[in-house]
Parts: structure tokens; sequence; C-alpha cells
């Protein structure tokens, strides 16, 4: 991509100092917490922003009790699960979509369309109760489900972008070379899918991790509390002290995952996000 | 001149003359065996998807129609019964009820309209810095990714009287105890967290600006700002108002923020807060699914709204690459 | 090594449109057939029917004697080169032609030794460990070649395979092409909208039109004698130039002069029972700058004066531009010509000439000159069926 006005010395200061001003907006939050997350019980109210003596009591505490890391394996499980029923219904949707001729289709994008676009706490109420009366309510289920709808329109707008990138004369390539339609699909389309898929996965994942709405309505014990509603039930080491510790600590753990997707995967993220408009 | 009749030749080498066929086009009439195969693949290939979908959406709000016309308080679950309107007309006339409306309007375009600013000027940095173009994006995907009440939280600590260091920027003690700051708070939260989102929407639009284009601009004496303006912008529209569409339903929907900052406490709730405060908080199926029917009739309103004034085309939705 | 023959070929589609009708061609086995044509002419289709990966519509596709109409694109015996090449992308050059050995579960020594064979053959062997996404256009063109002569199948198809090279890699493959058909001694069926490749590459050419045969020859057979205006038109660079004209007793007069014809081509004119307003037609290089002709040799044809409008310089030959005034030579054909040709919109009054002069010509730009023509070269069409008049077959 060519730089209309040349690649200046002064120009490239200008841009890291541009750089490092989205940088410092970025990883303030994240800096902050990190740093909460080491103070002292005294350091908390201090108010600077570094630690002034460090600890790892607060980690400790989180791990003392099952509260967190319980939380912690229902967010997982919950959201590997809706994350890989979303992906498999999502892909075979979206190839579908990306491939085939059939009445309903634009309908079917249409209502994925809506339910992107609908209010989830709409939901909430009936959900509430529906979930209730059929044993659904606080169970792993019960998040699922909630979780694989409103995932699914992500997933299958962000699948057909990626079908759409298949070279679909391979498949008539592959009949000519021998391949019977089962064979040319393994061999050649689904290999070419998988980048995409995995893709997918990693955004459904960080929508599903994301979830708070649905997690404090739908839930009310540790059987399902996922991390982010069990966070706004925490406690401190004791009963009269603020949480700040123990829920900056539990913040980071589970803000982990998310930087290393972030850092391994950025540009197929971007890619996904951008529909594959932007090259890294 | 001689005219242009088409005569057949009578010779034995095929030499006719006739008009080309037309380039042929897929009819509908007398589907062979291929297509109807092909559409029940289609079809089979969507029903799961489709299902879950429609089941998980479809059934609820008809039931929750079905609740907003009761009265039902779960903690006297004998006491259901059928009201009518009656709901809609407490709901209506409340003084919270508006205020909520008001605040989650007022949040809502405050917010969208920070982050297009914001979200266009990281887009472009994004696009176009020369230096460390992936460490920037991989630094702006963090916001998108945390979790929101994570982020709320670290904001939360910031601001707080005890532990913040931000707390004396507002000049008072305790910013999210009154209204305007824990307003302004809020705001700053929904927008450090998705404005990379916006950004990364927008920049899908300007990557499709020909860099032609832009050059051709410059040749004709454009400033980088004319440039902004008359070329990339109008190109990006689509992708503008697709950002803007799906950003303000989603801005309309506020709540991670909300109820970790300030709980709604100082007029500062939307109207999702209020929904989870009568129905989780207080059990009242009845007033919490009217608010719930409320909020998608709300919000389908300012989709046909977006649509119609726009006409924002929808991502997606075009033929694919068959052929 | 196959005869293929397509009997009253057709192809109809849902709607109606006739993509294909009633095409019959005889392919003899071991043939390098060239299917030429305008876009929209049905090749393509014609490619895919014999390829299996279009239905046939009606007649008869027959494959060394035997029926294959029903028969699927596997079990047919034929390879195919497509004009994206359409290379599987995640996989290397050597996985990409060993792919339909692999599908035809060959064994692991025989499959190694056939593609080395034809990496050898195509000069690709430091390129097998490569993935297809860092090769050049020349070489994805080789490796579509390679993964279809591995099979060593019974005909090739190839579908305009040199279209997405740039010029000069094409006539660099224009040769390879032909000498790698005649080592394999292949039956080819190869599509074209070129007609310079055509010309170069093909045992026998035919020339199509909406989905219909118009000749079907040898190259040279084509452009000396070409059955109807389309052909004349469509073979040869630059084309045969067409003006309106009329004949009456032996004597053409068209926007020249008047031109008396040769016996031979009077002959043949009225046995044809020409009407008396024709379509003339000659080739660039049957003109000649009148100055460099003495008597003797300007005897059969005619001579007449006009201005350069603009002159192209090869350095082995002139090209003169010049505007013959009056109306210019219209027919469905000529339109369609010049349709393909993008010259559609180009408004001109009157006609254009081209003509080739020899190097030797001293032509200017702006200048009037004496031009010669040959008459008994002279090609006579009827503008209502185009059919050419003066055709010897």
């Amino acid at each position: 991509m060519a730089v209309i006005g040349g690649t200046t010395a002064g120009r490239k200061v200008r841009w890291s100092i541009v750089d490092i001003v989205v940088l410092v907006y970025a990883l303030i939050p994240v800096l902050w917490t990190l740093s909460l997350s080491f103070k002292t019980t005294e350091g908390f109210t201090d108010k600077s922003f570094f630690p002034t003596e460090w600890t790892f009591q607060n980690y400790k505490d989180i791990f003392s009790t099952n509260e967190f890391i319980r939380a912690l394996v229902n967010s997982i499980g919950i959201a590997i699960i809706a994350t890989l029923i979303a992906v498999v219904l999502g892909t075979m949707a979206a190839y579908a979509i990306a491939r085939l001729e059939f009445p309903g289709k634009r309908l079917l994008v249409g209502v994925s369309l809506l339910i992107a676009m609908f209010p989830q706490v709409s939901l909430v109420s009936p959900l509430f109760e529906m979930e209730r009366n059929l044993g659904l309510f606080d169970t792993w289920p019960g998040l699922i489900l909630p979780y694989i709808t409103f995932a699914l329109p992500l997933a299958i707008y962000t699948l057909s972008a990626f079908f759409r990138e298949i070279p679909w004369e391979l498949e008539k390539a592959a009949k000519m070379d021998g391949a019977t339609p089962a064979q040319a699909f393994r061999k050649v389309i689904a290999p070419l899918a998988m980048p995409g898929v995995f893709t997918t996965a990693i955004l459904v994942f960080i929508f599903c991790w994301n979830d708070f709405l649905f997690a404090i309505s739908l839930t009310s014990t540790e059987t399902s509390r996922t991390v982010p509603a069990a966070l706004s039930f925490f406690t401190g080491s004791s009963q009269f002290e603020t949480p700040v510790g123990t829920i900056s600590a539990a913040a980071v753990i589970i803000t982990i995952p998310i930087i290393l997707f972030v850092l391994f995967f950025q540009r197929r993220i971007v890619a996904g996000l951008t529909s594959g408009a932007v090259k890294g | 001149m001689s005219e242009l009749a088409s005569e057949p030749s009578a010779q034995g080498v095929d030499t006719e003359s006739r008009v080309p066929a037309v380039e042929p086009k897929k009819g509908k009439q007398g589907l062979s065996e291929g297509k109807l195969a092909e559409r029940r693949l289609g079809w089979l290939l969507c029903a799961p998807a489709a299902f879950v979908m429609i089941a998980v959406t479809g059934w609820p709000i008809i039931y929750s129609v079905w609740l907003s016309l009761q009265r039902y308080d779960l903690r006297f679950p004998d006491q259901q019964q059928f009201v009518g309107l009656d709901n809609y007309i407490a709901v209506l006339t409340d003084q919270y009820w508006w205020t909520a409306v008001g605040i989650t309007t007022l949040l809502t375009v405050v917010s969208v309209v920070i982050e297009l600013v914001l979200g266009m000027i990281l887009a472009l940095i994004m696009h176009r810095t020369l230096v460390g173009r992936g460490l920037v994006r991989t630094v702006s995907l963090i916001p998108y990714g945390i979790v929101t009440v994570v982020a709320a939280f670290s904001w939360l600590y910031a601001w707080d009287a005890n532990t913040g260091y931000l707390n004396g920027l507002f000049g008072t003690e305790a910013p999210l105890t009154q209204q305007i700051p824990s307003l302004l708070i809020i705001v700053l939260a929904e927008v450090w967290k998705t404005t990379p989102f916006m950004a990364l929407l927008l920049m899908a639009g300007l990557a499709l600006v020909p860099d032609d284009l832009l050059k051709a601009a410059s040749m004709d004496g454009a400033t980088a700002w004319q440039r902004f303006t008359k070329v990339m912008v109008p190109v990006m529209k689509p992708a503008i108002l697709v950002a803007l569409l799906f950003r303000t339903l989603d801005a309309f929907r506020i709540f991670d923020n909300i109820f970790v900052l300030t709980a709604g406490a100082n007029d500062t709730g939307s109207v999702s807060m209020q929904t989870y405060n009568n129905l989780i908080k207080g059990l009242n199926l009845g007033i919490g699914s009217t608010m719930s029917v409320l909020i998608f009739i709300a919000v389908a309103i300012i989709a046909f709204v977006f649509i119609k004034l726009f006409g924002a085309s929808a991502p997606g939705g075009d033929q694919g690459g068959k052929r | 090594m196959a005869e293929i023959v397509l009997d009253k070929l057709t192809k109809r589609y849902p709607d109606g449109a006739l993509a294909v009708s009633e095409v019959d061609i005889e392919i003899a086995d071991g043939e390098f057939i060239i299917l030429v044509g305008p876009s929209g002419c049905g090749k393509s289709t014609m490619l895919n029917m014999i390829a299996g990966l279009e239905d046939i519509s009606g007649g008869e596709l027959r494959i060394d004697g035997e029926r294959v109409n029903e028969r699927a694109p596997k079990d047919r015996d034929i390879a195919m080169v497509f004009q994206s090449y359409a290379l599987y992308p995640h996989l290397s050059v050597r996985e990409n032609m060993a792919f339909p050995l692999r599908l035809a579960k060959v064994d692991n020594a025989t499959v190694t030794k056939k593609v080395e064979d034809a990496a050898r053959i195509l000069d690709l062997t430091q390129h097998l460990d490569r993935k297809p996404g860092n090769l050049s256009g020349g070489q994805r063109q080789r490796v579509a070649m390679g993964r279809a002569i591995v099979r060593s199948p019974k005909a090739f198809l190839m579908d305009e395979p040199l279209s997405n090279l740039d010029a000069k890699l094409r006539v660099q493959m224009r040769t390879s092409v032909s000498k790698l058909q005649k080592q394999l001694a292949t039956t080819t069926v190869y599509v074209t909208h070129d007609q310079t490749e055509a010309m170069t590459l093909g045992d026998r050419v035919v020339v199509l039109r909406g989905g219909m045969v118009q000749q079907i020859g040898s190259p040279q057979f084509l452009y000396e004698q070409p059955a109807n205006l389309f052909v004349a038109g469509f073979i040869g660079s630059p084309a045969m130039n067409f003006l309106p004209g009329t004949l009456e007793n032996g004597q053409l007069s068209t926007g020249l002069g008047q031109v008396a014809l040769s016996d031979r081509v009077r002959r043949l004119a009225e046995a044809a029972n020409a009407p008396r307003e024709v379509i003339a037609g000659v080739r660039p290089e049957h003109f000649e700058d009148a100055s460099l002709l003495d008597a003797s040799a300007k005897a059969g044809g005619s001579t007449f004066s006009a201005t350069v409008d603009v002159l192209e310089s090869m350095g082995s030959d002139k090209f003169a531009y010049f505007t013959v005034e009056g109306e210019s030579a219209t027919s469905a054909e000529l339109d369609e010509l010049a349709a393909d040709a993008g010259s559609a919109d180009v408004p001109a009054s009157g006609s254009q000439l081209v003509t080739r002069f020899s190097a030797a010509s001293s032509a200017a730009e702006g200048a009037n000159m004496d031009v010669w023509f040959d008459a008994d070269k002279v090609q006579l069409f009827d503008p209502a069926s185009g059919r050419n008049l003066t055709y010897t077959g």
C-alpha cells in the first residue's frame, strides 16, 4: 500500500507517538486491574497506580475457596460446549448459504440478523420462567442454549464470509480428478475452510466468555454461575472488607485466556471481524 | 443497405447465421434432480441452526407477551391473574421507567457518537500506521476481548473514593454517587470497551477504499482532510451505516457497565437495568415481561427507522460464490 | 487415446435458452482440436459437457464408440485444465499432481514415478515441494497441466488455459503446449477465444457462434476459405476488410472504385447465384503500395487513391489505415464481431481499411497515395445470410 507523502523519519516518529497513545488507551484498565490484584489490603486506599507493596495473597485467596474455582470451571465448560455446538451448526448453515441455492435462504440470513439485533434483556423474563418450569434454571444447558442462539448469527456471518473466499472451481477440479462429492469435500474444501472455522470458534468463545446478563439472571448458585456473575457476588477475605483484591485477582485470571487469544490470533481475529477485507 | 433478414442457408456445411443464443438464466420451472437434491441439502444443513435460533427467541417472546398481560409476582405465585394491559399502563405511566428511557437514550446517543469519531480515528491508525501495525491491532483487540464486567470493575475501583487513582478528576470525592459524573463514567466505560470493535467494522470499510482513488485525489490537489471527507467517507458510507446500526442497537441494551458501576442508583439506570431489577431482584414476572416487550418494540423501531432511513444493507445477504 | 464424437449434441437450460445446438463433431484419436468463438458462443459449455460437469440435454456423446452421456466425470477417464488452474492451495505441487492418482488408489511407488516424470517433462522438478501460492502464473499453469498428464487419460480438455498469462508468456507456453501434445499424442480439446491460439495450435479448428458450428477445418483452410462472413471476420489478424459493393456484369463496384473480377471469382459468384448487393472482403496482405509494383504485377487487380490516416510500422511490414467513403458494410455477423472486439461503440463514418505493405513502402501518414489490391483474392459474401459466395469448399 503506497503511502502518500512518503515514509520519512518524521512521519514514523509521529506515528509512533500515536501508537503509544493507543497502547496507553487500551492497556490502562488492564494494568490497573493487574496492579490492584497485587496490592496489599493497606495499599488499596493509597490510590496510587502501582502497588507500593506487592503480594500474591489475593490470588491465594480466590483459589482457597471453591467459589472461584467452581465459577471458572463453569465458565470454561459452558463456553467450550456452547462454542462447539454453535460452530458446528453455524458451519453447516454458512456452507449452505454460501454454496447452495434454496428458497428461504434470504429469510434465514434475515432472521439471524434480527437475532443479532435482539435485546437480550427481553429474553430474560420468559427464559427465567421457562427454565424454572423445565428444570433448566441454574444448569449448564440453561446458559448454553441462549449462548448458542446469540452466537449463531455471529458464527454464520463470519463463516459465510470465509466460505465465499474458497474458489469453488476446486470442487470441479476434484471431480475431474476422480473424487466423489464426499471426497471432494473432505480432501479439498474442508482443509480450506478450517482456518475460518477456527477463527469463528475464537470469536464465539470470546462472546460466550463475556456474557453477564444471562449469567446473573439464569443462575442462582455456584452450580452454574460463571465468573462474570460470580465476580459481582464476591466478598473479601472477611465480611467487612471490600473485595477489591480478590475481584481484581479473579479479573486477571479470566482475562489471561483473552490476552493469549488476542496475542496469538490477532491476524485471524481481525480477518474474521472484517470479513477478510483487511489484510494482515 | 441490406436488411438483416435471417434466411437459413441451404448449403451442406453448417454456415447458418442465426441470432446467438441468450445467456442462460437459471429458471425455476422443471427442476432437475440435481437442483432438488441441492435444495434438500440446503434445508437440511440450515435446519438445526434455524431451529435453535427461532425456538430460543421466537417462543419466549410470545411467552413473554403472554406473561406481560398477567399480574405475576413470584413472591405471591397464587395471586397470578390475567390483567390485560394493566401492566403496560403501569409501566408507561411510571416516572422511573421514563427516566430510564431518557437515560438510555442519552447514553446511547452520546456513546455512539463518541465511538464513531474515536472509532474512525482508531480505524485510520490501525490501517495506516507506519510503525507497529501488528502491535496496535493486537492491543486494540484487548478491550474487545476483555469481559465487560472485568473492565467495569477496573473503572469502578479507579473512580472509587477509597481506592481510585482517577478519583479527584471530577473535583468530587465520590463521582459514582452523583448522577452526572457517574453517567460520564459509564459513557467512558462503554466507549473504552466498544471503540475498538467499531474501529474494526470501520476498518473493513476503509480497506475497500481503492488506493488509486486516493492517489488521484492527491494529484488533484486534495489535502489529507479533503481526501478523508471527500473520498474515504463517501466510499465507506455502507460500512459506517452498518457499524452505526449495530452499535446503536447494542448501546440501547447497555447493562453490564451500569450494573457494576452504579447498579442504577441515582437515576443512572437504563431500561435493561430496570427490567433486571423488577424481574430478578423484584421477582415480578408480570412487570418484568412488560418491560421486556417494550424494549423489544423500541429496538425494533430503532432498527426499522435506521434501515428505512439509510437503507443499510444486510451483510451476508448476497448470493455467494457459486460458479 | 480416444476418439470423441459429438452427435447432435445439445444443451438447453431450464428457461429454454439454447447454449449448444445440435453440434456434430468427430474428433480423431490423437487430434488437437480447438473450439474457438466469441464469449457466449457455447464453447465452454461444450467442453463441460464432454467433461461431464454439465448435463447433456440432447444428442449423444461417444468416447471410443461408447455412449457416455450418463457417466460421471470420474468415470470418463478425461483430464481437464481449468482457466484459473484450480490448484489445491493447501497441497504442495507434488501432492497436487499426485491427487488424482491417490484417489485412484495407485501405489506410492507408481505415484512417485509418474509425478516425477511429469515434473521432468514440464520442468517443474525443482518446484515439487512448494505450494501453489508461491509459484508464478506460468509455473502454476504447468502444474495444472502436470495434474492432467499424470493420469495418462484418454483425452485432455483445456479451458482457455493460457488466458491468465501475460502476452509474452502466452507465446512461450503456446509452443510448449503444442510440443507436449505431440509428444504425448493424446486427443486434446482446447477452448479459446483468441484466434491466434486457434490458428497456431490446432490440427483442426471449430468456429462456434451462438451455440452452432460455423465451420470446421484446418487453420489454413479456414483462413483461405471461410464459409461465411463470421468465420472470415473472426479468423485472421488484422481482420479481413469488408466493404459493401454492387455486382454487375462481372464488375464489382465498391468505395474503392470499380474492379473487374477475375474469371475464377466471377464463375463462382454466378454458380452461387450471387445477389446484386454483396459484401466484398479483402485481407490486408492482398493490398500493396502501388508505387512498388510494375505494370505486369498490377495487371490482376485494381488501384485506387487514398489518404493514409494512420501508419503503423512494424519493422517487417507496414500497416496503413485508410478511410473509405460511403456506407460501411453491415450485417448481423459483422455487428457481433465488432461487439466481441469491443469496437461496437467506436463511431466511424465510412469504412476503415487496413492494408499491409512491405517494409520498402514509403507510405507516410497524411500522405495521399496509390494503393493496389489483387482482384482474384476478393471474397464475396451475401449480406443477408453471410454465406461466402466464392467458397470452393
